[in-house]
This record gives C-alpha cells, sequence and structure tokens, in this order.
C-alpha cells in the first residue's frame, strides 16, 4: 500500500507552478502526479518520496493537503493487462475511484495506482490473482 | 456580575426620569455651543424648549456620517480644544476620516462602560487582559485599556496583529480574556491549531470579549469550541463613543445599551420613521451625557431590533439585538435583500468549513449575479472530486433556498481570502465598477 498526497488548487493560472515550486524548494521529489480537474476546482494527486516533508512544506505555504491510501500494483505491460486487473475487481465488487499510470518499467510491467474503495478487500483479490502490490519503499527505490 | 448595579439595573421609572433630564441638558448644550445643531434645528423649526420628553426625540432631525465629515475635523465639537483631551478618528473609506473628541470626563464615562461590559463578560481585578484591539486613532484599543484597568485587571496593551506574538504571550502571561474582532479570534484559533496548540488544553483562557463587526451565534459556537471560552459579544462605535455602547449579558440574548448615556431608537432606513420595538431597522443613537461631541439622533447603519421585556440578568436596561448587518452592507440582487450574516449563518453549519468566505456580486447580460466564495479547508476536503462537488453542491443548495435566488458557490484555495486585523470584508461589489 502506499500513501499519496492529494492538493486541493484553484484552476487560476500559476497554481500548480507554485505547488511545484513548494515542494522543489522543500527538497520534496515527485514520483509521480495526476490531476483532476473541474471547472470550478481541481485536485492534485502525486506519490512522493518524503510525504512528512511534503505535507508540511505545502501546509506552512497555506494549501490544503491530505493523504490517501492507494494500492500501486504491476500489471502485465500488453493489450488487456489492465483490463484483466480491473474486471477481476469489478467482479468481487470492488469499485474503482480512480486510477492513474506510474512510471513505466521499461520491461514487462505497467505500473498503475488505484484508488479503491475497499483497500483491503482489493489487496487479497489482486494477491491472490498473482497481481504484484507495491509497497512505498518500492516505490522509492524506481526514482 | 455587575460593576454599577445601580446603574445597570435602576427602576425604569426612575431611569425615564434620569434620561429626559439628561437629553434636555444635550438639546440645550448643542443648541448654544454648536452652530450646526442650532442650524438644523432652526431649519427644522424646533427650539430646545420642545424638548421636553424622551418621545420629543423624534421632533430632531437626524445627524449622518456625512455631517461629520462636512464639518472636519472640529466643527461638531461642542466645548473649546482645551477642554478635550484624546482624539479619535475612525478612517473613511472615502475622503476624510471622521473625527471625535473626549473631555476628560468622557473618558471617565467610557472607562465606566467598558467596565461594565468586562465584568459582565466575566472579568475582575484579577483578570488578564489580552487587548487585542488596535491601538491608536481607533477607539477599540484604549476603549478596552482604560474600562479593564478601571476595573483593576491586568492589561496587556498587545493592540491587533503579530499572530506569533500573541499566542507566545497568552500562553506565557496566562492570559485569561482576550479581547479582538471575531475574525481575528478565529484567525488565532487556526493559528494556534496550525502550530499544534490546544487552546482548550494549553492555555488557561476562559473569556472573550468580540466586537467592531457583526458575527452570527453560529460564529459564536464556532470561537467557543475552538478556543474553549465564553464568547460575548459588545456594540459600539467611535461616533457615539466607542465600545462599550451596548454589550452583552450572560443570557445572551441580546445585548443591553448602556440607556443612562445613549438613547436608542430604530428607524425605517428609507422614510426615517420611528419603529416601535421589535421591528427590525436602522439603529440611531443620541448621546445624553457626552461633552466633548454629543451626537443626535446619530443614524449608524446597523440593522437590528430593540427589545423592552425584562432580563433574566436583572438589567433594566433595553437590549438591542445581534447586528444583522449594515444597511450599506446589504446587497440588493434582483431586488432580494441579502445579508452577509445570512450566508454566514449557512456555511458555520458546515461544522468543517471555516466561515471564510465573500460574496461576489457581477452583472453578467444584465442580470445580477451572486457568487459565495468559500475557502477550502481540511475536513472538507476529499482526493475525490465527487465528494468535494457533492458538499459543494449542498451548500449552494441551503444557501438558494435561504435566500431565494440562485447563487453559484466557488471554493478558493485557505487565506486566498482577504483577512483584515480589523473588520472582515465580506462583499464585493462589482456591479458598481462597470
Ligand atoms: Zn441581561
Amino acid at each position: 500500500m502506499v500513501r499519496q498526497l492529494s492538493v486541493f488548487l484553484e484552476n487560476t493560472k500559476g497554481r500548480l507552478a507554485h505547488m511545484t515550486r513548494v515542494l522543489g524548494e522543500a527538497g520534496v521529489d515527485l514520483l509521480a502526479l495526476s490531476i483532476a480537474d473541474t471547472t470550478n476546482f481541481g485536485i492534485l494527486r502525486a506519490i512522493v518520496d518524503d510525504n512528512e516533508k511534503a505535507l508540511a512544506s505545502l501546509r506552512a505555504a497555506g494549501y490544503t493537503v491530505n493523504l490517501t491510501e492507494v494500492l500501486a500494483v504491476t500489471v502485465p505491460d500488453r493489450p488487456g493487462g489492465l483490463a484483466e486487473v480491473l474486471e477481476t475487481l469489478l467482479e468481487k465488487g470492488v469499485s474503482v475511484e480512480y486510477l492513474y499510470s506510474f512510471v513505466r518499467n521499461p520491461k514487462e510491467y505497467a505500473l498503475i495506482l488505484f484508488k479503491v474503495d475497499d483497500v483491503a478487500a482489493a489487496r487479497s483479490i489482486l494477491e491472490s490473482r498473482g497481481v504484484r502490490i507495491l509497497l512505498q519503499e518500492d516505490l522509492y527505490d524506481l526514482k | 456580575m455587575y460593576w454599577n448595579p445601580s446603574a445597570e439595573c435602576m427602576e425604569p421609572e426612575k431611569l425615564r426620569e434620569l434620561q429626559t433630564k439628561r437629553l434636555i441638558r444635550t438639546i440645550h448644550h448643542v443648541y448654544q455651543n454648536v452652530p450646526y445643531y442650532r442650524n438644523r434645528m432652526q431649519e427644522t423649526g424646533v427650539a430646545p424648549g420642545d424638548i421636553r420628553s424622551l418621545e420629543d426625540l423624534a421632533l430632531l432631525p437626524f445627524t449622518t456620517k456625512q455631517d461629520l465629515r462636512d464639518n472636519y475635523p472640529y466643527g461638531l465639537f461642542a466645548v473649546p480644544l482645551s477642554e478635550i483631551v484624546r482624539i479619535h478618528a475612525s478612517s473613511g473609506t472615502t475622503g476624510k476620516p471622521t473625527v471625535v473628541g473626549y473631555t476628560q470626563r468622557d473618558i471617565q464615562t467610557w472607562a465606566e462602560l467598558m467596565a461594565r461590559t468586562l465584568t459582565c463578560a466575566g472579568a475582575d481585578k484579577n483578570a488578564v487582559i489580552q487587548n487585542a484591539y488596535g491601538y491608536g486613532l481607533f477607539t477599540g484599543g484604549l476603549g478596552v485599556h482604560y474600562g479593564a484597568e478601571l476595573i483593576g485587571a491586568s492589561v496587556i496593551p498587545i493592540s491587533g496583529g503579530n499572530t506569533q506574538r500573541q499566542i507566545m504571550l497568552m500562553k506565557d502571561f496566562g492570559t485569561t480574556m482576550l479581547t479582538c474582532t471575531p475574525s481575528y479570534a478565529l484567525y488565532l484559533a487556526e493559528a494556534m491549531a496550525e502550530e499544534g496548540i490546544d487552546p482548550t488544553r494549553d492555555i488557561i483562557l476562559k473569556y472573550g470579549v468580540f466586537g467592531a463587526e457583526p458575527w452570527t451565534n453560529g460564529m459564536r459556537r464556532e470561537i467557543e469550541r475552538k478556543l474553549g471560552i465564553r464568547a460575548t459579544d459588545i456594540y459600539g462605535l467611535s461616533e457615539v463613543i466607542g465600545p462599550g455602547v451596548a454589550f452583552e449579558c450572560e443570557i445572551q440574548q441580546g445585548l443591553h445599551v448602556n440607556e443612562d448615556h445613549f438613547l436608542p431608537e430604530i428607524i425605517d432606513p428609507a422614510t426615517g420613521r420611528v419603529l416601535p420595538d421589535g421591528q427590525e431597522g436602522e439603529l440611531v443613537f443620541t448621546t445624553i451625557t457626552k461633552e466633548g461631541i454629543p451626537v443626535i439622533r446619530y443614524r449608524t447603519r446597523d440593522l437590528t431590533s430593540l427589545s423592552r421585556e425584562a432580563c433574566q440578568c436583572g438589567r433594566t436596561h433595553v437590549r438591542m439585538n445581534k447586528v444583522l448587518g449594515r444597511s450599506d452592507d446589504m446587497i440588493i440582487i434582483r431586488g432580494v435583500n441579502v445579508f452577509p450574516t445570512q450566508v454566514e449563518s449557512v456555511l458555520v453549519t458546515y461544522t468543517e468549513v471555516e466561515p471564510h468566505y465573500l460574496l461576489v456580486v457581477e452583472r453578467v447580460n444584465n442580470l445580477d449575479r451572486l457568487e459565495v466564495w468559500v475557502e477550502m479547508s481540511d475536513r472538507l476536503f476529499s482526493d475525490e472530486v465527487r465528494r468535494v462537488e457533492e458538499i459543494r453542491h449542498r451548500i449552494t443548495r441551503e444557501l438558494e433556498s435561504l435566500l431565494g435566488l440562485s447563487v453559484g458557490v466557488k471554493l478558493v484555495e485557505p487565506k486566498s481570502i482577504e483577512r483584515s486585523q480589523g473588520k472582515a470584508r465580506r462583499v464585493l461589489d462589482k456591479r458598481t465598477l462597470s
């Protein structure tokens, strides 16, 4: 399981740049990020190498931030690889709130981050299917 | 607790008698000493002798902030400058400030009124009062200061601002009472939370006296919860005397007006007609003991109502309701009157939302549109767009049903709405600019 940083951003020019600058100045590395936005606001989700440092620097800069548990899994890097994982979860009644892809391992796997409604269930389902679940430390190794 | 029970609990008959005597004396005083009032009375056809009872007050013309500005700086003073020991001024949003002067006796009166206020709010000679109202031309700082000294409390004259130092002294000096604007009290609570300080555990603060801007009961509950104190509302304005014109008692059902010094009236802001007790309208004051700059029927622009029902606290002075808003802060959108306090009353029900908000009014294609900006807070936030949108829609629906018009709600980043350490700005009306 991996802890993801989520940040509330207004949809105004320069906010994303400012936020990433704050992280950069705090010496925090972004390993992955995705942004969900509406016409009104955006939510940035990121995996960073130091959650504590990231939280402290962003809060000090006035951002609303939280940490959420997400699943980081490796899926076979071939057509239908992601579909297999999603179908497995669907069959067992676990719903995926959102997902985004992480760095791509050049060999045989794609790394995907999932936010699901039932983390424990999703984890055991996927593990029983031989899907590899990554830990925070595994991600740091990919830097 | 009373500071001056014989005045605060004076028998109504005796109070009326005293008020009448003082009103008559004041009218003679201004007629003789302030050319402006003499001219206005002559224009209206009222002689000082026509004022024989409290009801006769309605015969006199109103005074407005503009009249004070037109007579800048000393035109409305009723004594020579040699008798004035203090001058305060309120910053004008446009043009010149309004200037007020106090005689030695006015300063004593003011201290007495603030002593009543602070005593009622929980202070005594053992209190340590951190006075975070601004010191200077603004009446808040020195008004509280003199009252606190009169009761023998220990005053920390820290003035506004410098939040880190406020928190440090509050802890180290053992502050028991905080005096500032309600928005600054909330700001302090937030700052403490950010520093990992739990006000209910780490400081001994017990009481707060907050005023100088309108605030709702919802905001009171939030301040009381976050700071772990009893929060008391006070009312005042520099043109009348400063803080201490009226104060809330422990019953918390309105503020007792210090009626032995000020006569309140409620008028229809459009027609100037005096409204009966219980009806909402604009608050008007006549000072009946002030020497330096007495004001006759001064229009405050504050909207409220009066109640003369007996109060359980034992005080006999008339109560004014919490100020609803200002007649000039009120915005009219497609014919609907909207007060920032109404919006606030919805926002505070979302305990996770800090009540930091701004009403933005724009005219788009000849149609007025109200957008309410609300600052995002930790507990309102989610990593899921759907959840954040759900809350935004709920707030929107509640505002629309309360106000009876369509409202846009925009979530903005924390601290992006301008925080003043004085009065909070609640309305941005862009219609006047276009
Ligand atoms: Zn009372």
